[in-house]
């Protein structure tokens, strides 16, 4: 099992160094040089010169590749004399648009993320789960076609869409819920809740539907399995046939893809983050693309890759805790 | 209902529900079982016989099987009884052991847990010391070697034969009356076979219990069976015990199975006689009996009438069978001498 996991970590570390590459390699597509989005439309051209040479855009590719990669550790200082300033390892860029370290950026933006994919994924889980196992026990009859029209909206509508109607109707028409201010938890937390509850839900009730899906599959798979028949044939009672052996099996693919997707949803809830207006990791990658500040977009997106890199480990060394079968000895 | 009669079943119907229509999959089945006996039930599949085997524990889907009847377990009606009524009988009372031991275990718990949960249900005061000890005792019962190693592994981690033992381990930790063996061997090599047989037959002894064993295997009949009953189309067609089976069958379906069996020893060059065509349709069976389109002695009357079991020859048989009498006689002797 250890080396299991040295092996798994070996090979992570190995694909990051990879999405690092691939990902830099952005600025080689950039139809325009680097430096002169550094100051605007009436830049004049010493500065966009100096600003190139400040932000090392006058080397080469590979080397300002070499020099990203060094600041992830070593943090990066830039330019000389007085207007000489650092970024701190792990540094991840400067924004040019921004004028501020990305890693700082993303600091700053990260903890809205991780609010929104926290409470998201918990209430997700906890609808997607339960939907699920209430259709998979009632098979055939309305709970099971009220779970199922469900999970056709979940899958099949755009989150732009609900979201808007949802933020529309609630806070617009109905006006039940103030217009989306973010505030920190730690600052107000009323107004906090007030602006996350929209987004949790809209996130949560979307997602829900594939959950919903797959406990439900995952049931009924498990339901004709000789192995919950001879539970039941044993004198266990119904609660614990379902805990121990439907359940249970039931639950190893949503462990699986839940690792995944609550990965997935750190590295920014794009849309969601954007319609409720969530300073978050997301908006801030939006507003990059916008404004084709590629420090930014790279460091956002080594983060993201990061996050899914280490579910897959994580999910890796789950699944062999959840399926004695194909635990490694 | 005498003194040891362990099991009765009594008019046993059952009608499952499909998409397609309903479908009697067991019609009008009944038996009793005493204590120690071993009652054989054999058929092709789909004529019913586990089917009629899931109805004894109530494991049939209530929403899409409608079952009726009677099962008496130690005076209790299992098919009406109460949810909690029938989880006790079932492990304490009745046990059941299944066709494939590859699936017949929960991948995700050690067999140790999983024996020692069997013993629990039915003994809510024991300690789990309590339920290890008593697992360590039946693991070696059958016959597992180092039962102290095993009982922390997973079922993956045993052989076929291995883990049917450990479903028999759990099936007889309560010590039932009785056990229902459906197509034990039928997932196992022929040497396993014979040892899980043996092991079967042995545990029989010393735990007193009667078994109902469900094969499809002539075979397995003759080595271990009392009393046989045929199945055909989810109805019985010959009931008789396993001497007069195999000496003077009463029924062209038992005499097309005789006939399918090979035999080591006999004068002829034994060729394989296989009953023409197919098991019926559950969904369409034949007018009368359900036999007559595949039996060759098959008279006006068999597409007309279901027969209804009578008692035929000397050995105490029972048969449902339009033929006289005589000439169930005459062609089951010669059957039986093939």
């Amino acid at each position: 099992m250890f080396m299991f996991i040295v092996r798994r970590v070996f090979f992570a570390l190995v694909l990051l160094l990879a999405v690092s590459f691939f990902t830099y390699m952005l600025f080689a597509l950039l139809p325009s040089d680097p430096a002169a989005l550094t100051c605007g439309k009436n830049c004049k051209p010493d500065v966009i010169a100096a600003n190139r040479i400040r932000l090392g855009y006058d080397k080469s590719l590979m080397e300002q590749y070499w020099l990203f990669l060094k600041g992830i550790f070593a943090g990066r200082d830039y330019g000389a004399g007085a207007a000489a300033f650092s970024c701190g390892a792990p540094s991840l860029g400067y924004s040019f648009g921004q004028h501020e370290c990305v890693t700082t950026l993303i600091a700053q933006t990260f903890p809205v993320t991780v609010y929104l994919s926290i409470g998201a994924f918990v209430l997700w889980m906890l609808i997607g789960i339960s939907t699920g196992a209430v259709a998979a026990l009632h098979k055939g009859k309305w709970q099971d076609r009220a779970a199922s029209i469900f999970t056709s909206i979940g899958v099949s509508l755009p989150t732009f869409y609900i979201g808007l109607l949802v933020l529309f109707s609630v806070v617009i028409w109905l006006g039940i819920l103030p217009f989306p201010s973010y505030e920190s938890p730690f600052e107000n937390f009323p107004t906090f809740l007030r602006t996350m509850i929209l987004p949790w839900s809209v996130l949560a009730v979307l997602s829900a539907a594939s959950y919903t899906r797959l406990t439900r599959n995952g049931m009924l798979e498990a339901m004709n399995e000789d192995f919950v028949r001879l539970g039941v044939a044993k004198g266990l009672t119904t609660r614990i046939v379902l805990r121990r052996y439907v359940m249970r099996q039931a639950l190893v693919p949503i462990v699986t893809i839940a690792g995944l997707d609550f990965a997935g949803l750190l590295g920014g809830a794009i849309i969601t983050e954007s319609v409720f207006s969530l300073p978050g990791m997301g908006k801030m990658s939006i507003r990059a693309v916008v404004e084709s500040d590629l420090p930014v977009l790279v460091g956002t997106t080594m983060v993201a890759a990061v996050f899914i890199v280490v579910a897959n480990v994580i999910v890796d060394i789950a699944y062999g805790y959840l399926d004695p079968r194909v635990r490694v000895k | 209902m005498s003194q040891d009669v362990v099991l009765s079943v009594q008019n046993l119907t059952v009608v499952f529900h499909t998409p397609d229509g309903d479908v009697v999959a067991v019609n009008d089945v009944s038996f009793d079982l005493r204590r120690g006996e071993t009652l054989g039930i054999v058929g092709e599949s789909g004529s019913g016989k586990s089917v009629t085997a899931s109805s004894i524990l109530r494991l049939n889907n209530s929403n899409t099987a409608t079952t009726t009847g009677s099962i008496i377990v130690s005076g209790v009606d299992v098919l009406t009884a109460q949810d909690s009524e029938v989880r006790r009988i079932r492990g304490s009372e009745v046990a059941m052991i299944f066709q494939d031991p590859l699936s017949a275990l929960n991948p995700y718990y050690t067999v140790g847990k999983q024996i020692a949960e069997a013993y629990l249900v039915h003994h809510p005061r024991a300690s789990k010391a309590d339920a290890r000890g008593v697992t360590l005792d039946m693991l070696k019962k059958v016959g597992i070697p180092s039962p102290e190693k095993r009982i922390d592994e997973f079922p993956h981690q045993f052989s076929g034969g291995m883990r049917q033992r450990i479903v028999i381990a759990i099936a007889l930790i309560n010590n039932p009356k009785v056990l229902i063996a459906d197509e034990p061997t039928t997932a196992l090599d022929v040497t396993v076979q014979a040892q899980i047989l043996d092991l079967m037959k042995d545990l029989q002894s010393e735990f007193n219990m009667a078994i109902v064993l469900i094969t499809h295997d002539l075979g397995v009949i003759a080595e271990t069976a009392l009393d046989v009953l045929v199945m055909y189309g989810g109805r019985i067609v010959e009931k008789s015990t396993v001497e007069a089976l195999f000496s003077e069958p009463t029924h062209p379906y038992s005499w097309g199975l005789l006939g399918a069996v090979t035999s080591l020893g006999t004068s002829d060059r034994g060729e394989l006689v296989a009953i023409a065509g197919s098991p019926p349709s559950l969904i369409s069976l034949p007018a009368g009996c359900s036999f007559n389109p595949r039996c060759a002695y098959a008279l006006d009357i068999c597409s007309a009438q279901v027969p209804l079991l009578r008692s035929v020859g000397t050995q105490g048989s029972v048969t449902a069978c339009h033929l006289p009498n005589n000439e169930i006689l005459t062609f089951g002797r010669k059957a039986a001498s093939r």
